[in-house]
């Protein structure tokens, strides 16, 4: 549980320092109106769908964080763990996703700078590009079991199908939105609408970018 | 008005929302079934937590009338108590308590004490409703499939719980599985909303040290909710991995049923990790918005200001955090490193220091208020009672060397009834009064009440107080029938008709409870909009039952703190958070003295 915790411990201080910050110096029974300084909001760039997206993400690390505890925990409990070799394409489906990831964000930019031209064009391209990722690590799947890597053979094994599965899954959610965005493109939706969708699908995509660079460096280092 | 310390100025910061767009249905459906506004949300929420958590209360007697006249009920076999025990302790924690509280409530009251129209995201509120009311399907679904529900326990502890033999291996333990893989789904969604809409949709003058304790209560349950649920969602996966495609995440090499498992190696201890670190926050997912509310409760009609506001917040905050490192004391006798033991023994004890920060401060809110003994207040006082039986065995239990002889005996049962069951059913019966004149317009019958209050409070003391003896005499919990059982004496069996008959009066008043609110919603004297003489927002809002977009064309601009009762020198024994310092009514210089 030494992962679930540190991380837990790094959210939890953030967010204790922060309600201390609001908390220590206000004399909350004092009655009257507010001077500008005293108002206790997040930061102004903070707007409801994006503090709701950083919550959301808090919990799905906290899911990838207990994931990961549950696979250190089991490598040590037992003694019949035996480490399966990644097969070389999870590189090519990491760049594959790594593009995925760039083009959305040229998505998010095209849309920021208002040229709405360019915006279906990267849009499509990530969402091309991480369907490719996923279609590329069910290869890996077919890959790893023709190896004799069987899901029940091995703990080890066990955990690489869990936690592509797993990852691959949360990408699958992230292209139901996708999805949503690109009907709003089509709809020729106000640009600002369409930049909000944006933006939460590409820092989604960031941050299971980075979920799927711990979980590699995972399975290559054990 | 010196003392209150207002300054001049009442200028309030702009809302960090813009107005809403609501969506305003006009047909019957749009507005009851499919809808999404938070407060008709919350009803849904509640109906059906209440009506699952009946089921789970009929089973509770199903149980105790096996253990109070044991081979007297020929439909209480030991595969049905087992799935009793089971179905009982998990309606009750996940679909009831927390649904309840944080669906609930949290539905309802946010937005309200907030000052908002409504959650920041209600289509995604409403789909957490119609998500965790199919999750309770699936689950009550178990009831009728071959072999019926799973009969592993509430803790679903592997090997045993897929394992052949246990009842419920067919279908009910999947079910389980998958309904509880529902809820949390259906919950991180309304979760969501409840943090964003504390965050962001808080009124103008609203700031985080001018929130109701409810709200800070319910908040901070939520965010224990989202980091915690996580680990039983995992653990949920994982077993139905073990389960249906034979994977050894949790399953042992083992025999069962006299023949050789394909399990190999896997590791039960596991599971009991990754359950009890959502396991234990789960109690203060339901203790922290008890907590909350009973502090409203207690204030508003102790006339008081709440005692140490602030010490509250933090807390209720170091509470949260403190949870999360403390669940391996659920597993002192799994043979884990007695040093563990000792470690996690350390961080439970230090939980009693917030706490008891929290009981002395309720204890000091009461200490010469002008205490009105409603029946809101009633259940308050008896949860304060409760909470501190209930915490007071935890001391006991957070000791490894106390817990050894003592685990899995009924005093845990009575322990973990007493403070995460009782206790905040209290605040249950204590939200449900008080807020009931704002949900209904009318108020709930009082005698009626009464009788309710006087035999759940005394009734559930006689069910739960005895088996902390039953505990001491080493009374096995768990087991359907304890037979010639050489070290539990005769009395044992006596008291166990005794705490029986006591659990089917307390039930049966229940029933008494369930006809007041209905009666009392139809026939209830008229409330007015704020009976309790209030001073938090959802009281002060234009129409009573507050409808959709909760306040008028305006929405209320906060000026105080929730507190404000019996303030030296005002005219009114509360000021609402919404009214300015210069419109505070004052009495005559003489009039205050006088009056003090």
């Amino acid at each position: 549980m030494t992962t679930t915790l540190v991380f837990l411990v790094a959210l939890l201080t953030v967010f204790l320092g922060w309600i201390v910050r609001q908390s220590i110096n206000v004399r909350p029974w004092a009655a009257g109106g507010l001077q500008p300084a005293e108002t206790d909001r997040l930061h102004p760039s903070a707007t409801a769908a994006r503090v709701g997206l950083g919550v959301f993400l808090a919990v799905i690390t906290s899911f990838f964080m207990l994931s990961i505890s549950a696979y250190n925990m089991r490598m040590h409990m037992g003694e019949d763990w035996v480490s399966l070799s990644p097969p070389l394409l999870l590189w090519i489906n990491t760049l594959v996703l790594l593009a995925g990831s760039f083009a959305l964000q040229r998505a998010w930019n095209a849309a920021r700078a208002g040229i709405v031209a360019q915006v279906m064009p990267a849009l499509l391209a990530g969402g091309v590009l991480t369907g490719a990722f996923m279609i590329g690590q069910l290869i890996a799947w077919w890959l790893v079991h023709a190896g004799g890597y069987l899901l029940t053979g091995n703990p080890a094994n066990s955990f690489f199908y869990l936690i592509t599965a797993l990852h691959g899954l949360h990408l699958l959610g992230g292209l139901v939105a996708w999805y949503r965005v690109l009907s709003r493109v089509r709809r020729g939706d106000h640009i600002e609408r369409i930049r909000v969708g944006l933006e939460l699908c590409a820092l989604y995509w960031h941050f299971l970018l980075l979920v799927w660079f711990i979980l590699f460096g995972l399975l290559l280092t054990t | 008005m010196a003392h209150t310390g207002h300054d001049a100025t009442s200028y309030a910061p702009p809302a960090e929302l813009g107005e809403m767009e609501l969506v305003h249905p006009k047909t019957f459906i749009g507005k009851y079934i499919w809808s999404q506004d938070a407060k008709v949300i919350a009803i849904q929420y509640a109906i059906t937590a209440t009506s699952i958590g009946l089921v789970a209360l009929v089973l509770s007697i199903l149980i105790r009338l096996q253990l109070g006249f044991p081979g007297t009920f020929s439909f209480m076999t030991p595969s049905s108590y087992l799935q009793h025990v089971s179905m009982h302790g998990m309606i009750m924690v996940i679909y009831l308590l927390t649904a309840l509280f944080l669906g609930g409530f949290g539905n309802y009251l946010i937005p309200l004490m907030c000052g908002a129209r409504d959650m920041v995201f209600p289509y995604l509120n409403m789909l957490s409703y119609w998500i965790y009311l199919l999750a309770v399907l699936v689950l009550a679904a178990s009831f009728f499939v071959p072999g019926g529900p799973t009969g592993a326990g509430w803790t679903l502890y592997p090997p045993q719980a897929i394992s052949p033999g246990t009842p419920g291996i067919d279908g009910g333990i999947i079910l389980m599985l998958v309904s509880l893989a529902l809820f949390i789904i259906g919950f991180t969604m309304g979760g969501l909303n409840y943090i964003v809409t504390v965050l962001q949709a808080r009124t103008r003058g609203m700031t985080l040290m001018r929130l109701p304790l409810t709200i800070w209560g319910i908040f901070m349950a939520t965010v224990l909710a989202m980091l915690a649920f996580p680990a039983l969602l995992v653990a949920a996966l994982m077993m139905i991995m073990d389960l249906v495609v034979g994977t050894s995440f949790f399953m042992p090499t083992m025999m069962a049923l006299g023949e050789q498992t394909g399990y190999q190696d896997g590791s039960p201890l596991l599971f009991q990790h990754l359950f009890w670190f959502f396991g234990h926050p789960e109690v203060y997912i339901v203790a922290l918005p008890a907590f909350g509310i009973v502090s409203d409760i207690l204030a508003t009609h102790a006339r008081r200001n709440i005692f140490g506001y602030r010490m509250m917040v933090w807390a209720l905050v170091a509470i949260g955090g403190l949870s999360f490192v403390v669940w391996a004391h659920h597993m002192y006798v799994s043979g884990m490193n007695p040093y563990f033991g000792f470690l996690f023994a350390t961080t439970t004890l230090i939980i009693a220091v917030p706490t008891a920060i929290k009981v002395y401060n309720w204890v000091l809110t009461l200490w010469r208020g002008n205490i009105q003994l409603t029946l809101p207040m009633l259940f308050s006082i008896a949860f304060i009672f409760t909470f501190i039986n209930g915490g007071l065995s935890g001391l006991f239990l957070g000791n490894v060397t106390v817990d050894v002889p003592l685990a899995d005996t009924y005093f845990v049962v009575g322990h973990f009834h007493m403070v995460m069951a009782v206790a905040p059913i209290m605040v249950v019966f204590a939200a449900i009064y008080h807020w009931f004149p704002k949900i209904t317009g009318r108020m709930l019958h009082s005698g009626m009440g009464h009788i309710h209050f006087w035999v759940t409070f005394i009734g559930t003391y006689a069910i739960y107080y005895p088996m902390h003896y039953l505990g001491f005499a080493g009374v096995p919990r768990r087991y359907y029938a304890y037979g010639e059982t050489g070290f539990i004496p005769d009395s044992v069996v006596s008291l166990n008709a005794a705490i029986t008959i006591a659990a089917v009066i307390v039930s049966l008043v229940q029933i008494l409870f369930i006809y007041n609110l209905v009666w009392s919603t139809f026939r209830g004297r008229e409330a007015g909009p704020n009976p309790w003489r209030a001073t938090t927002l959802e009281w002060q809002t234009e129409h009573t039952p507050p409808r959709h977009g909760n306040f008028g064309k305006e929405l209320p601009v906060v000026y105080r703190w929730p507190y404000d009762y019996s303030v030296p020198g005002a005219k009114d024994d509360f000021i609402p958070q919404n009214v300015p310092p210069e419109q505070v009514e004052m009495m005559p210089e003489g009039a205050v003295g006088a009056s003090r």
